[in-house]
């Protein structure tokens, strides 16, 4: 058999590195491979990559970049950020705040604190996924230290309205920290750190071409937090560890790549994904759209549209199980995601996933319901060959049903 | 002080009569093989006792692993030998320095426990007969180790004192899988699924010296790469006893629609496995085995009451099917997953290709009759099918990764 051509249509789950972050990392593995914890000149070159890349993680930003912190990730950046900031804040309250659609990173981790007897409100969404400020402002305590509130959510591509919710968070209690984790949001959407006021910001490099285990959290200055590794004494005690310098100088190059044409990037997406959207429309029978890209008008007018992720489509076909349509369309050589990549490991018996359950949708839906996520690289093409694609396996799928 | 042998105790092959030699050699070759990776050791089989010689260093716990996958093998006794010196036995002072050594660093000094010698003198020149030497080696003992008592009829330690061409100190052991050598039987094919009776069926017949082929059906796009990969896992679990294992994959998905969509749904998972026994008999008979093997238990779930299964049995024509669980308990074969280490893959969730369209209510008293009634309206479509399954299945050799070169016999 002819090797198909592959249509990578996962990239939320993680997306190919590009060939120059590569190239610049081979250059920080084979040429200046050096510790920057050493005295002499190689680990002081080594250093100097490091604040480079730091500069420039801090530019798209516009912080500072003392404020930049490297770590293996998006889960390590949640969980340091909360298990940080909790435990360092603790005795100034101990109550914390989430929502229901968070990534497992902080999810799971909410979890620990509360075993650590932390208190935790957990607040709900819409059925696009989107929160409410005033309940979030309804939930602060005398003694909240935090909120948690994920900028973009990985599975239904909700763009919650961060401004809003730490305004009306910091109306009730003005030194409630606000974390939120922004590992589908960096280089996708626009994050301006300084109006939503944000103390705290989880970024992962795999998300944009960057390489995988590598990330960064960006800590507004003066925000406390206690490290969760201990040894060396890197990154100012907070992280220590052998900096990762390749990983930081791959994060750099990848996110320097992502900011330059954002804007661009993420027009061209947004018209790709409505375009997709109503081919699959047109083409397959009793299909459901979810999250806020699922009622945009064809015309885009809608205010509505800042509410939907560029990249970040779910798709449910009621009566195709999605695990079979995700192993259909990789026979053609198309993958996408069933529900998310990342809670593929969760409980089998429990259909569909807590995002998905969140936002309230029928059991008909939750177990068809499949991801369909973009990047730079994708075309229009690659997505009209998936939409062609669902359009002849869905009916045929439907004829085989389980029961 | 090292454990520099093993004797090993096989009971089963010592009844074998003319034929003992057949097992002896297979065994001995089974054994020099499970023990090739761990270093170097001399396996020998003389006057039916099978003894491990050490010939370098070699790390204790590997080589207990390796002996225990071993079929055939039912009791492993680490040892420590004493060679002659100048063609001569040690005498009774040095095998009491020797005991006094043994016990002291494999039960610590300190050791409370009751024990009793046994002497076996198969070198009838040695000065003491076996009851002298079990006498003076107790009383050496206890003069050097005080806080050992005697137990001559429930000792905790039983202390072995073989005179033989050598001498062997052991009181250990450790228990062998059992069964007899691999390959001294014939050969089957194990319908092996993702679940967790098939690995523990196939390991039981291999465990009686048969050699194993393996079918998998796979069933894409409802079944994934994934759950094609746990099954070659659980092969090479397998492997890990019965040596390498054949494994054809056989793609069912076009054979399974067609059943879903000709025959009554509630039919549809026996008469999916009707057709993966005819499958399986055909390969069987192309690769030349002589019987089936199922993880099949009675009333284990709708496909396994006695009524399914001797619907299912009727579809296999010439040879036998042998169900080593048919009368175990689900608990019972989960205790041996467990043991032999295919528990925690077994358990990996992914769908197989059974459950995929699994009636809500399925048949549980299926009738022979209307079943095959059913079946052959569809039948030519089925034949067609299947031999199309048949011709384009893909076969892998799946091998215990941490022993390559496991010569087949």
């Amino acid at each position: 058999m002819a090797k198909q051509t592959e249509i990578y249509l996962d990239n939320a789950a993680t997306t190919r590195c590009d060939e120059e972050v590569l190239s610049a990392m081979t250059g920080a593995f084979r040429t200046d491979y050096g510790n920057p914890s050493s005295m002499h000149r190689k680990g002081f070159e080594a250093q100097q990559l490091m604040n480079s890349a730091r500069k420039t993680l801090a530019g798209t930003l516009r912080v500072t970049p003392a404020e930049i912190l490297f770590t293996s990730g998006g889960t390590e950046s949640d969980n340091l950020a909360l298990l940080g900031c909790a435990r360092a804040n603790a005795r100034r309250g101990r109550h914390l705040i989430t929502t229901s659609i968070e990534h497992a990173a902080v999810a799971k981790t909410m979890e620990a604190l509360v075993q650590e007897g932390f208190e935790l409100t957990v607040l709900p969404v819409d059925s696009f996924g989107l929160v409410d400020p005033s309940a979030a402002a309804e939930a602060v305590r005398e003694d909240t230290v935090l909120i948690s509130v994920m900028a973009v959510n990985n599975e239904i591509g909700s763009v919650q309205d961060l401004p809003a919710i730490s305004r009306a968070v910091r109306a009730k209690k003005p030194d409630v920290l606000f974390h939120t984790d922004a590992v589908q949001a960096y280089g996708k959407v626009p994050i301006d750190v300084k109006t939503a006021g944000i103390d705290l910001l989880s970024v992962s490099g795999h998300k944009f071409h960057g390489p995988k285990g590598c990330g960064f959290l960006y800590i507004r200055k003066g925000v406390k937090l206690l490290p969760i590794l201990y040894g060396g004494g890197q990154q100012n005690g907070l992280r220590s560890g052998t900096d990762h310098v390749p990983g930081a100088v791959g994060l750099a190059a990848a996110a320097g790549r992502a900011f330059a044409g954002q804007q661009d990037t993420m027009r061209r997406l947004e018209e790709l994904r409505d375009g997709f959207i109503k081919e699959v429309r047109e083409t397959t029978e009793d299909i459901r759209v979810n999250g806020p890209a699922g009622c945009l008008p064809d015309d885009g007018s809608s205010s509505f549209r800042e509410k939907a992720a560029p990249h970040i489509v779910s798709l449910s076909f009621p009566g195709v199980r999605a695990e079979v349509l995700l192993h259909a369309l990789e026979e053609k050589g198309i993958y996408v995601s069933a529900g998310s990549a990342c809670s593929s490991h969760a409980a089998k018996n429990k259909p569909g996933t807590a995002t998905l359950r969140a936002i309230g949708l029928e059991e008909r839906y939750l177990e068809s319901t499949i991801r369909v996520s973009l990047s730079k690289d994708t075309t229009k093409e690659e997505l009209h060959s998936a939409a062609c694609a669902i359009a002849e396996l869905v009916p045929s799928l439907r004829r085989f049903q389980p029961g | 002080m090292k454990y520099e042998a093993f004797i090993i105790k096989y009971a089963e092959i010592g009844v074998k009569g003319k034929n003992r030699h057949i097992f002896e050699d297979a065994l001995v070759q089974r054994i020099q093989h499970a023990l090739d990776p761990v270093g170097e050791f001399r396996v020998t089989c003389i006057a039916g006792r099978l003894y491990v010689e050490a010939r370098r260093e070699f790390v204790y716990e590997e080589a207990i692993a390796a002996l225990t996958c071993v079929f055939g093998v039912l009791g492993i006794c680490p040892a420590v030998t004493i060679p002659r010196r100048e063609h001569r036995l040690p005498d009774i002072n040095a095998l009491g320095e020797a005991a006094i050594r043994y016990f002291s660093e494999i039960y610590g000094p300190d050791c409370a426990k009751t024990f009793k010698v046994t002497c076996r003198r198969v070198d009838k020149s040695y000065p003491l007969d076996s009851m002298e030497v079990g006498a003076a080696l107790g009383e050496k003992l206890l003069d050097a180790l005080p806080s050992l008592r005697v137990d001559v009829h429930h000792p905790e330690i039983l202390f072995h004192v073989e005179l033989r061409e050598q001498v062997n100190l052991f009181s250990e052991e450790i228990p062998g899988p059992g069964g007899l050598p691999t390959g001294t039987a014939g050969k089957a094919m194990l319908l092996l699924s993702g679940g967790i009776d098939s690995p523990v069926a196939g390991y039981q017949i291999a465990r009686r010296g048969a050699q194993l082929e393996a079918v998998y059906f796979h069933a894409p796009p409802y079944t994934s790469d994934r759950a094609k990969q746990k099954v070659v896992d659980l092969a090479e679990l397998v492997a890990r006893f019965s040596g390498p294992i054949r494994l054809h994959i056989v793609n069912f998905t076009a054979t399974q629609l067609a059943i879903y969509e000709k025959c009554p749904r509630d039919e549809l998972t026996i008469i999916m496995r009707r057709c993966m026994m005819h499958i399986a008999e055909e390969l069987a008979l192309a690769n030349g085995c002589i019987g089936l093997i199922t993880g099949e238990s009675i009333g284990q779930v709708a496909s396994q009451t006695m009524q399914s299964l001797m619907v299912t049995d009727e579809a296999v024509h010439s040879l036998p099917v042998y169900r080593p669980l048919i009368a175990h308990d689900k608990q019972d074969i989960i205790t041996i997953s467990e043991r032999i280490g295919t528990y925690e893959t077994s358990i990996l969730p992914y769908e197989d290709c059974c459950t995929i369209f699994v009636a809500k209510h399925p048949v549980t008293h299926p009738r022979l009759d209307i079943i095959m009634r059913h079946e052959k309206a569809i039948a030519g479509e089925l034949d067609e099918l299947m031999r199309e399954a048949i011709a384009q299945e893909e076969v892998v050799t799946v091998t215990d990764s941490r022993a390559e070169g496991y010569a087949p016999l």
